[in-house]
């Protein structure tokens, strides 16, 4: 193809993903070193707030900020350093923490509590999405053609529901007296809160995760079963391998660039859990990283965010999806560059 | 025919006539409205939607839109629904105007309790006091002769006794959800055991003696709730009421409506209001007080202020109040309040009051600081004094991010 054309199909998409993905985490990068903030300067305020029947009027000293003449806020932007990343991480009190050997003191603290259960839902689901998938691509494969329409759409379906909306039907099935809780709890003939301790709750997030992320292994395997060569399968059977075997040797090493493939993309996605934490609700037991920068940005009542707190934790979350996709992306370029040869 | 004729044209006259005298003008500029999204909110929209050209956004996300929404130039909104919370974003960014003027103009049915002075310039006009109080099965108590308790210690007594009687396995409710509601219910206690939130340097001064007492109180409160009581908002609470689950809550006076409601409760006229329990004898009601109101935006032309506040006033007027008369507990003049805002009125009226909720930078910080360290509390991963320590740290590193502390 000549430079040319090459330029013209790619230079769209090129020019898209700089403004889209480079440019905002360049803006990111840089704002987790600064911190920005109103000049504030205290005055004596008056303020008469209504009660039933009359109004209370109180004289306080507020801090409040500097408007200019054209009424906007005098802010004041100043580099900060590591500042930003140090109240994230707040390594003293993790090294205290660790040199006491106290594993719960280091869960107090917001980002490793938020990391510990990131990890844990990332690398736990990850095999467990890989071997459902596969189970069901080859349940698929193996069934009568006549039926397989019908359950790849059935298998499809968890895929397609908004994770959101997702979470949120988990959560009204099993909250409080939710119709499964219910139904479980008439069948035990004991009390069940699936929603007042952590250990439940994360089961829970696991099961939502698996099943809703499997049906997209399954797809991807189901395509993979239709290009296992079938001469290679035969000569096993002949050799007499179990069908264990053949699974072994034959289609798994066949199907790996595909596990790759999954695991990638999985580790990425799941990196990002996020959605289950605001629709299980789940704050006071199990928070992700990605909700940890989603609270520092979320303003409160009084208007404020931690933006730069969140750039930092929003870098470090960055920083943890590039450590974990080294090994399976090393794999693919040591594969990549055998098939060259 | 001609008599047919006659009939239509009367019914039409008098359709028109009656939409006429809803509003006692015709609105000509085009106004837009922000606001909270509950009962009472729906009323005073609906009725200035009456006189036309006017379109009202009811959001409960409003607080996380409304600063930049009314930063820009010309705001995308003219009339803003606040509470004493909410408005502090917007009186520190300076995106609403002064109404000293427009109430001379077109305020004449207000009463001076409405107007919300800040340093004798009036920035809002309010129109309901909002609370939270006691609501109790009336019935459940007086099977029991339990008598209506006015301390928080009488609320756990009355829940031992309802739970020994087995009427309910978790007789109390609570809006203990964590994060915004969590740290509410701790303000309200806080306030009860008279704590002050801040130091005169703005340092937070919640580790202290109250602040011990109303965890602990609190702990004592989550023996006789619901053990998911850490998802648990005020939604879910008032629905628990309706179902018939609980015997009594510290939730908000504009939850009250909706016990009676027939089409969701299956308790109606059996709950009963009363004014907040007190945290310890002689103090004040452990809740706070919450007005709620509008601002006009600073950004628009005069004129479209002028007519804002005009239709403002024609939502905020009696015959309003008349038809949504329970929604909530009005400063609007015509209210004219019903059993279900007694614990309301005698909350706000007690003799020592509740304290007005802070509207200061300071405390939207320190509010999120508890919302996100309480909960550990509750959890059991941490002691009353390590997690008041907690809270103090959260709330010095976001200060001085944004500048509060040096």
């Amino acid at each position: 193809m000549k430079f040319k054309t090459f330029a013209a199909f790619v230079g769209p998409s090129v020019f898209m993903m700089l403004l889209f993905i480079a440019a905002p985490l360049v803006s990111v990068f840089i704002q987790s070193f600064q911190v920005t903030q109103p000049i504030l300067e205290q005055i004596e305020v008056e303020t008469c707030t209504p009660g039933f029947v009359t109004q209370t009027c109180t004289t306080e000293i507020k801090t409040v900020p500097v408007l200019d003449d054209s009424g906007k806020t005098v802010t004041e932007t100043r580099w900060v350093g590591l500042q930003s990343y140090r109240n994230v991480l707040q390594m003293e009190k993790f090294w205290s923490a660790v040199g006491n050997g106290d594993w719960n003191a280091i869960m107090q603290i917001d980002f490793w509590k938020a990391l510990r259960f990131t990890l844990s839902f990332t690398l736990l689901t990850l095999p467990l999405v890989i071997g459902v998938g596969l189970a069901i691509a080859l349940a698929v494969n193996n069934a009568t053609r006549a039926i397989r329409g019908p359950i790849i759409f059935i298998s499809l379906l968890p895929f397609i529901i908004t994770p959101v909306i997702g979470s949120l039907s988990i959560y009204w099935l099993f909250v409080g007296d939710g119709i499964l809780t219910a139904m479980l709890e008439r069948w035990s003939g004991t009390n069940i809160s699936m929603f007042a301790q952590a250990w439940t709750i994360e089961l829970l997030m696991y099961f939502y995760r698996v099943w809703h992320v499997a049906p997209f292994a399954f797809v991807i395997f189901y395509a993979g079963l239709q290009t296992v060569n079938m001469d290679t399968l035969e000569s096993a059977v002949i050799d007499g391998a179990s069908r264990w075997e053949r699974l072994r040797h034959v289609i798994v090493p066949h199907l790996m660039p595909l596990i790759i493939f999954i695991a990638l993309i999985h580790l990425m996605d799941c990196y990002r859990v996020f959605e289950e934490i605001v629709g299980f609700r789940s704050q006071a037991h199990v928070i992700s990283l990605q909700w940890l920068t989603y609270d520092f940005m979320t303003p409160d009542d009084a208007g404020n965010r931690a933006i730069s707190r969140a750039s930092a934790s929003a870098m470090l979350t960055m920083v943890g999806i590039v450590f974990l996709l080294i090994l399976p992306l090393r794999r693919t370029w040591r594969d990549h560059k055998g098939s060259a040869h | 025919m001609f008599l047919k004729k006659i009939a239509l044209a009367g019914a039409i006259s008098l359709m028109g006539s009656t939409a006429f005298a809803a509003c006692s003008y015709e609105n000509t500029t085009p106004v837009k409205s922000l606001s909270a999204g509950f009962e009472a909110w729906k009323a005073v929209t609906d009725a200035m939607a009456e006189c036309g050209n006017f379109q009202a956004e009811l959001d409960q996300e409003f607080r996380t839109k409304q600063p930049a929404a009314f930063e820009a130039n010309p705001s995308l909104y003219q009339i803003g629904g606040v509470s004493n919370g909410t408005i502090t974003p917007l009186l520190n960014a300076g995106t609403i105007r002064p109404l000293d003027d427009l109430v001379e103009k077109y305020g004449q049915n207000l009463k001076p309790n409405q107007l919300i002075r800040i340093n004798g310039q009036i920035m809002a006009v309010a129109m309901m006091v909002n609370t939270q109080h006691l609501m109790y099965r009336s019935d459940v108590l007086a099977d029991l002769g339990i008598e209506t308790p006015s301390t928080w210690d009488e609320v756990l007594a009355a829940s031992a006794k309802i739970k020994e009687a087995g009427v309910m396995e978790y007789p109390l409710g609570a809006t203990l959800k964590s994060g915004w509601n969590l740290a509410q219910d701790f303000n309200n206690m806080y306030a009860g055991f008279g704590g002050k939130f801040f130091n005169d340097d703005n340092t937070a001064a919640v580790n202290s003696e109250a602040g011990i007492k109303s965890l602990e109180m609190m702990k004592a409160m989550t023996e006789y709730t619901d053990p998911e009581v850490l998802v648990s908002d005020s939604t879910y609470v008032q629905q628990q009421f309706q179902q018939g689950k609980i015997a009594m809550a510290n939730l908000w006076a504009s939850r009250a409506g909706a016990m009676d409601d027939e089409a969701e409760s299956q308790v109606v006229g059996k709950v009963a209001m009363s004014a907040a329990p007190k945290a310890m004898e002689g103090g004040v009601p452990a809740t706070t007080l919450w007005w709620d109101g509008i601002v006009i935006a600073k950004n628009i032309s005069d004129e479209e202020a002028d007519a804002a506040f005009r239709l403002a006033m024609e939502g905020l007027d009696s015959e309003m109040v008349k038809s949504a008369n329970d929604a909530a507990i009005w400063l609007v003049d015509g209210y004219a309040p019903t059993d279900i805002a007694k614990g309301a009125i005698e909350t706000a009226t007690a003799n020592p009051a509740p304290p007005a909720y802070p509207s200061t930078t300071q405390m939207g910080l320190l509010h999120s600081a508890l919302g996100n360290e309480l909960p550990a509390f509750f959890t059991g991963e941490r002691s009353a004094e390590a997690t008041l320590e907690a809270i103090t740290e959260a709330y010095t590193t976001s200060a001085k991010e944004a500048g509060v502390l040096k």
